[in-house]
C-alpha cells in the first residue's frame, strides 16, 4: 500500500517579507524509511517541516501524504496521519498536566473517554513516562519533556513522525535513551538535527538542505563521506567518523 | 493599587466580585463568539508575560527610583478590550493565590480596578480616539500617557470608593483622594510612556503584530453602547451598595461627609487646629458615636465598647482584658489542635 | 521587589504542596473553595474595631495546615512578607482615629489603634486561607472548582494557559533581566529605552510562542474545544466539611468566643 508517502514536488516557500525560503525541493519518502533532513542554520529546514502538516501553504508547488494532496479539505486527516513533534517540547505541553496533554489529541478525535485514557496508557508506557502521569509538565526535567511531548503526538496513532531537532538540550544520558526509543519506532520517521551522529545512527537515507534547495539525497553514510559538500553546506562529518583527536587514528 | 481583603467589607467585596464576575462572562462570550482560536494560547502566554515583565525593573527618568510595567493598556492594545480583560482578570487571580497581592475577596474590587477602567474606557474611547491606525512615534506616546493615566486615575479612585465605603480604614475620603491620586497620576505617566516604548519598539520590529491587534479590534467591531450599559450597569451597582451601606447609618450622603469631616473634628478637637470645626461641633454633638454606630450589629460583643457612652472606659477595659485574655487562650488552642494532629498524622504514616 | 527567581522557586513550592496526600488534599475543591470563601467573609464581616473575636478563627487555618501536613514554618513565612504592607496600611488609622478607647497601664489606646490591629489580624487570617487553600487543593484543581461552579471555560482555560506559560516565561525573563544586570555595570536598573527593547523582545519572543503553541495545538485536531475529565465529585464528605466549618464560622461570628473563654477563664481564677 503505498499509504504512507510524503511526496513533495516542487515546493517553494516565499515569506510575507520577501524572502524565498525554499526553492523548487522535490523528494519522495517511503513506507518506514527513517530520513534526515540536514543544513546550516537558515537553510529552511523548520520552513519544510511546517509545511508537511499544513501549518504553511506552499507559495507555490505540491506536497501529497499518502493518497491526498495536501489542501484545506484534507488537513485535519493529514495532521493526524502527520505526527509533529517539536524543538521546544514547552511549546508542545500545554495543559495542566502530562494525562490531559496527552489526552489533548484522542480527545479532539472525539474518542471516548475510556478509550482515551487506554490509549494515554499505552503511549505514555511506550515512552517510559507512566509515572509522569499526574506530573505538570514544569516538573519535569528536559528529557522527560522531551518523551511525554513524544507521547502527545504518539497518542493520535499517526502513520508519519516529523521530528524537529529532537536531541537538542538534552544530556547525554537523556539522549541515548531518546535514541534507543526512537530506533524502535517504526513510523516512516523525518528528523531535522545538527546532531550528525544521531542522524548516522538513526537514519539511513539523508536529504541535505542548502539557502532553500535540496543539494544532495542519498545514503547517509555516502553523504558524511563527501567532505567536499558538508564544506560548501556549512557542515561537517559526524564526530565518529572523524579521527580521533587523541591516538591519532583515523576511522 | 491593589485592595486587599483586609480593608474590605463584604458588602462591598460581594459587589465589585458580582461586577468582575459579570464582565468576565460577557467578555469570555464575546471571546468566544470571535472564533479566533490563534487567541486561546496567546492571551495565556500574554498573561504569562505580563506576569514576568512585571518582575523586572527600570529606572523612572528623573527620579532614580524604579517601576515597573503594568500592562493594562499594553494587553489591550495587542489584544482587543475582552480578551485583554479577561487576561488581566486571570493574572490578578493567580497574583492573588500566590503571592497574596489582594486577596480573594478583594479580587473583584481589582480585577474592576485594574482591568475594566484601561480595557474598556482608556484603550477605546483614548487610546483608539488619538492614535489611530498609523501613529506617528510622539501621537503614539502621546495616546498612551494620556490612555494610561485616565485609566489609572479612575482605578484609583475606585479603590479611594472601596475602601471608604468599606469602613475598615480610618482614612478620609477627602485625604485618601488627595494621597492616591497624584501617586497615579505619576505612576500613569510613567505606564504611558513604558507601553509606549514597547509598542514602538514592536511595531518597528515586527509591524504585523501590532497591526493584526489594530485590525481585529476596529472600532466598528466594539458596540460602544454594550460598553457605555455595563459600565452604566456597574455604576449604579456600586452606587447601590454604597447608598444602601450608607443608609445603615442615619443620614446617606451625610454619613459620607461626616466620614471626612468627622475624623478631623477627633484631631481637631485635641489639636485645635482646624477652623472649620467649630461649626462642625454640633453635628458632632449630633453623632458623638458615629464612628462607632456604622455595622454595630446588636449581636456581637464588638457593641460592648462600639455602643457604650465615653465614660464607660472602665468597662471598656473590662471586657478588653476579658477578649485579650480569650485570644490569647483561642490562640494557644488553636496551635495546640494543630500540633496534635500533625503528630497523630506523623504517626500514622 | 522581588527576585524573578525567587518569585518562580516559591510559586514551584507552593504548587508542589498541592500534590500532597492527605485526606484534605483528597477533598473535592469546590469544598474547599467555597469553605475559604466563607471563612474570608466572615473574618471581614466584622466592623473594624473587632479585635479579639477574630482570634478565635485561627482554628481553621491551623487545622488545615495541620492535616493537609503544610510545613508550618513555609506557610508563617509566607504569610509574614505581606503582613508589613498591611501595618502600613494599618498605621494611618491611629493617625485620623484618635477616639479613645480605654488605659491599658500607660497607655491610652485609641480606636485607631484597635482597627490598626484587626487590620492586620485580618490579613493574617484571609492571606493564610488562601494560600493553605492554594496548598491543599492545587492551582489545576482549583481552577476546575471554578469552572464546575459556574465560571465560563473561556477564562479557566486562561487561568490554565496563564499559569502553564508562568514557569516557562519568567525563567525566560530572568534570563534577559540577568543579562541586562550583568551589563549595567552595578547600576540597579535602566533607562527607560533599554526597558522598552528589553520588554519589547520578550513581547516579540512570546509572541511567536503563542504561534508555535497553537500550532502544536492544531497537529492534534485542535477545534476550539477544551475536553476534560471529571476527576472527583462532591458526596457526603465535601458537604460536611462546607457545613461544618460554615457553620463553626457563623457562630463564631455571633458569638465572640475569645471574650467568653476569657471571662470564663477570669471568673474561675478570681
Amino acid at each position: 500500500m503505498s499509504h504512507h508517502i510524503v511526496e513533495v514536488k516542487h515546493l517553494q516557500h516565499i515569506y510575507a517579507d520577501g524572502t524565498v525560503a525554499l526553492q523548487d525541493v522535490n523528494f519522495t519518502i517511503h513506507h518506514g524509511e527513517s530520513v534526515a533532513i540536514i543544513g546550516a542554520n537558515g537553510a529552511g529546514k523548520s520552513t519544510l517541516l511546517l509545511h508537511l502538516n499544513g501549518y504553511l501553504t506552499p507559495t507555490a508547488g505540491e506536497i501529497r501524504i499518502g493518497d491526498f494532496p495536501l489542501t484545506k479539505k484534507t488537513l485535519p486527516e493529514i495532521r493526524r496521519t502527520v505526527g509533529m513533534v517539536f524543538q521546544d517540547a514547552d511549546d508542545q505541553l500545554f495543559m495542566p498536566t502530562v494525562f490531559d496533554d496527552v489526552a489533548f489529541g484522542p480527545f479532539n478525535l472525539g474518542l471516548p473517554v475510556d478509550e482515551v485514557k487506554q490509549r494515554v496508557k499505552d503511549v505514555l508506557e511506550q515512552v517510559g513516562a507512566a509515572h509522569l502521569q499526574e506530573k505538570p509538565p514544569y516538573h519535569l526535567s528536559g528529557g522527560e519533556k522531551k518523551r511525554v511531548a513524544i507521547a502527545t503526538v504518539l497518542s493520535m496513532s499517526p502513520d508519519i513522525l516529523v521530528m524537529d531537532e529532537p536531541t537538542s538540550g538534552l544530556d547525554p544520558y537523556a539522549r541515548r535513551q531518546l535514541l534507543g526509543l526512537l530506533r524502535d519506532f517504526r513510523h516512516t520517521r523525518i528528523f531535522t538535527s545538527h546532531d550528525l551522529d544521531m542522524v548516522l545512527e538513526l537514519c539511513e537515507r539523508t536529504i541535505v538542505l542548502h539557502r532553500g534547495t535540496v543539494k544532495a539525497d542519498g545514503p547517509t553514510l555516502e553523504i558524511f563521506g563527501d567532505e567536499a559538500l558538508l564544506a560548501e553546506c556549512r557542515l561537517e562529518k559526524p564526530l565518529s567518523m572523524q579521527g580521533c583527536p587523541v591516538c591519532g587514528r583515523g576511522k | 493599587m491593589h485592595m486587599a481583603d483586609a480593608l474590605l467589607s463584604p458588602a462591598v467585596g460581594g459587589t465589585m466580585w458580582g461586577v468582575a464576575a459579570g464582565t468576565i462572562a460577557y467578555s469570555s462570550m464575546k471571546v468566544k463568539k470571535e472564533l479566533d482560536d490563534r487567541k486561546v494560547p496567546l492571551m495565556g502566554v500574554l498573561g504569562a508575560f505580563i506576569f514576568a515583565a512585571q518582575m523586572i525593573n527600570f529606572t523612572i527618568p528623573a527620579t532614580g527610583s524604579s517601576g515597573h510595567l503594568g500592562g493594562g493598556l499594553l494587553l489591550t492594545i495587542l489584544l482587543g478590550p475582552y480578551a485583554a480583560f479577561l487576561t488581566i482578570a486571570s493574572v490578578l487571580v493567580v497574583q492573588s493565590l500566590f503571592f497574596a497581592d489582594g486577596g480573594i475577596l478583594a479580587l473583584g474590587c481589582n480585577i474592576f480596578n485594574l482591568g475594566f477602567f484601561p480595557a474598556f474606557i482608556a484603550y477605546p474611547f483614548i487610546y483608539r480616539r488619538i492614535a489611530g491606525n498609523e501613529p506617528s512615534k510622539a501621537r503614539l506616546t502621546a495616546a498612551a500617557i494620556i490612555a494610561a493615566v485616565v485609566g489609572l486615575q479612575l482605578g484609583a479612585f475606585s479603590v479611594v470608593l472601596e475602601t471608604v465605603a468599606s469602613g475598615i480604614s480610618s482614612l478620609p475620603f477627602s485625604t485618601f483622594v488627595v494621597l492616591m491620586q497624584p501617586i497615579h497620576l505619576a505612576i500613569g505617566v510613567v505606564e504611558g510612556l513604558v507601553t509606549a516604548a514597547v509598542v514602538s519598539f514592536v511595531s518597528v520590529a515586527r509591524p504585523e503584530i501590532i497591526r493584526g491587534a489594530t485590525e481585529s479590534v476596529s472600532l466598528g467591531s466594539l458596540p460602544l453602547r454594550n460598553v457605555f450599559l455595563s459600565f452604566l450597569a456597574a455604576t449604579l451597582l456600586t452606587g447601590g451598595i454604597v447608598s444602601w451601606f450608607a443608609s445603615e447609618n442615619p443620614d446617606g450622603l451625610e454619613w459620607a461627609i461626616a466620614k471626612v469631616t468627622g475624623s478631623g473634628e477627633v484631631t481637631g478637637a485635641e489639636d485645635g487646629v482646624h477652623g472649620m470645626l467649630a461649626a462642625l461641633q454640633e453635628k458632632i454633638a449630633f453623632l458623638p458615636d458615629y464612628s462607632f454606630k456604622e455595622n454595630a450589629a446588636p449581636a456581637e460583643e464588638g457593641v460592648a465598647y462600639a455602643g457604650e457612652a465615653k465614660g464607660d472606659e472602665a468597662a471598656r477595659l473590662g471586657t478588653s482584658v476579658a477578649g485579650g485574655v480569650g485570644a490569647l487562650i483561642c490562640l494557644t488552642l488553636a496551635f495546640f489542635i494543630g500540633f496534635v494532629l500533625k503528630r497523630r498524622l506523623v504517626s500514622e504514616k | 521587589m522581588r527576585s524573578i527567581d525567587g518569585a518562580v522557586l516559591d510559586l514551584k513550592r507552593l504548587d508542589l504542596l498541592a500534590t500532597g496526600d492527605s485526606a484534605i488534599h483528597r477533598l473535592d475543591a469546590r469544598a474547599k473553595v467555597l469553605t475559604t470563601l466563607v471563612f474570608i467573609v466572615t473574618v471581614v464581616s466584622f466592623n473594624r474595631y473587632e479585635f479579639t473575636a477574630l482570634f478565635p478563627f485561627f482554628i481553621y487555618p491551623v487545622v488545615i495546615a495541620s492535616l493537609g501536613n503544610l510545613p508550618a514554618g513555609y506557610i508563617v513565612r509566607k504569610i509574614s512578607m505581606v503582613v508589613p504592607f498591611a501595618f502600613v496600611v494599618g498605621m494611618l488609622n491611629p493617625l485620623f482615629d484618635r477616639e479613645l478607647f480605654f488605659h491599658l497601664g500607660p497607655f491610652a489606646v485609641t480606636g485607631g489603634w484597635i482597627s490598626c490591629a484587626s487590620i492586620i489580624i485580618r490579613t493574617v487570617l484571609t492571606v493564610g486561607a488562601a494560600f493553605i487553600l492554594v496548598a491543599v487543593t492545587g492551582f489545576l484543581s482549583v481552577c476546575q472548582a471554578l469552572e464546575r461552579l459556574g465560571t465560563p471555560r473561556t477564562f479557566t482555560v486562561q487561568l490554565l494557559f496563564l499559569y502553564r506559560y508562568i514557569f516557562v516565561l519568567t525563567e525566560e525573563g530572568a534570563r534577559a533581566s540577568r543579562a541586562r544586570e550583568l551589563r549595567s555595570c552595578g547600576r540597579k536598573g535602566l533607562g527607560l529605552a533599554s526597558f522598552g527593547s528589553l520588554i519589547g523582545h520578550l513581547l516579540i519572543r512570546t509572541w511567536l510562542r503563542a504561534e508555535r503553541i497553537h500550532m502544536a495545538m492544531l497537529a492534534r485536531g485542535f477545534t476550539g474545544e477544551f475536553h476534560s475529565r471529571q476527576v472527583s465529585g462532591f458526596g457526603w464528605g465535601e458537604l460536611f466539611y462546607l457545613v461544618g466549618w460554615s457553620t463553626l464560622f457563623v457562630t463564631l461570628r455571633m458569638e465572640n468566643a475569645a471574650q467568653w473563654l476569657g471571662r470564663l477563664v477570669m471568673g474561675l481564677l478570681s
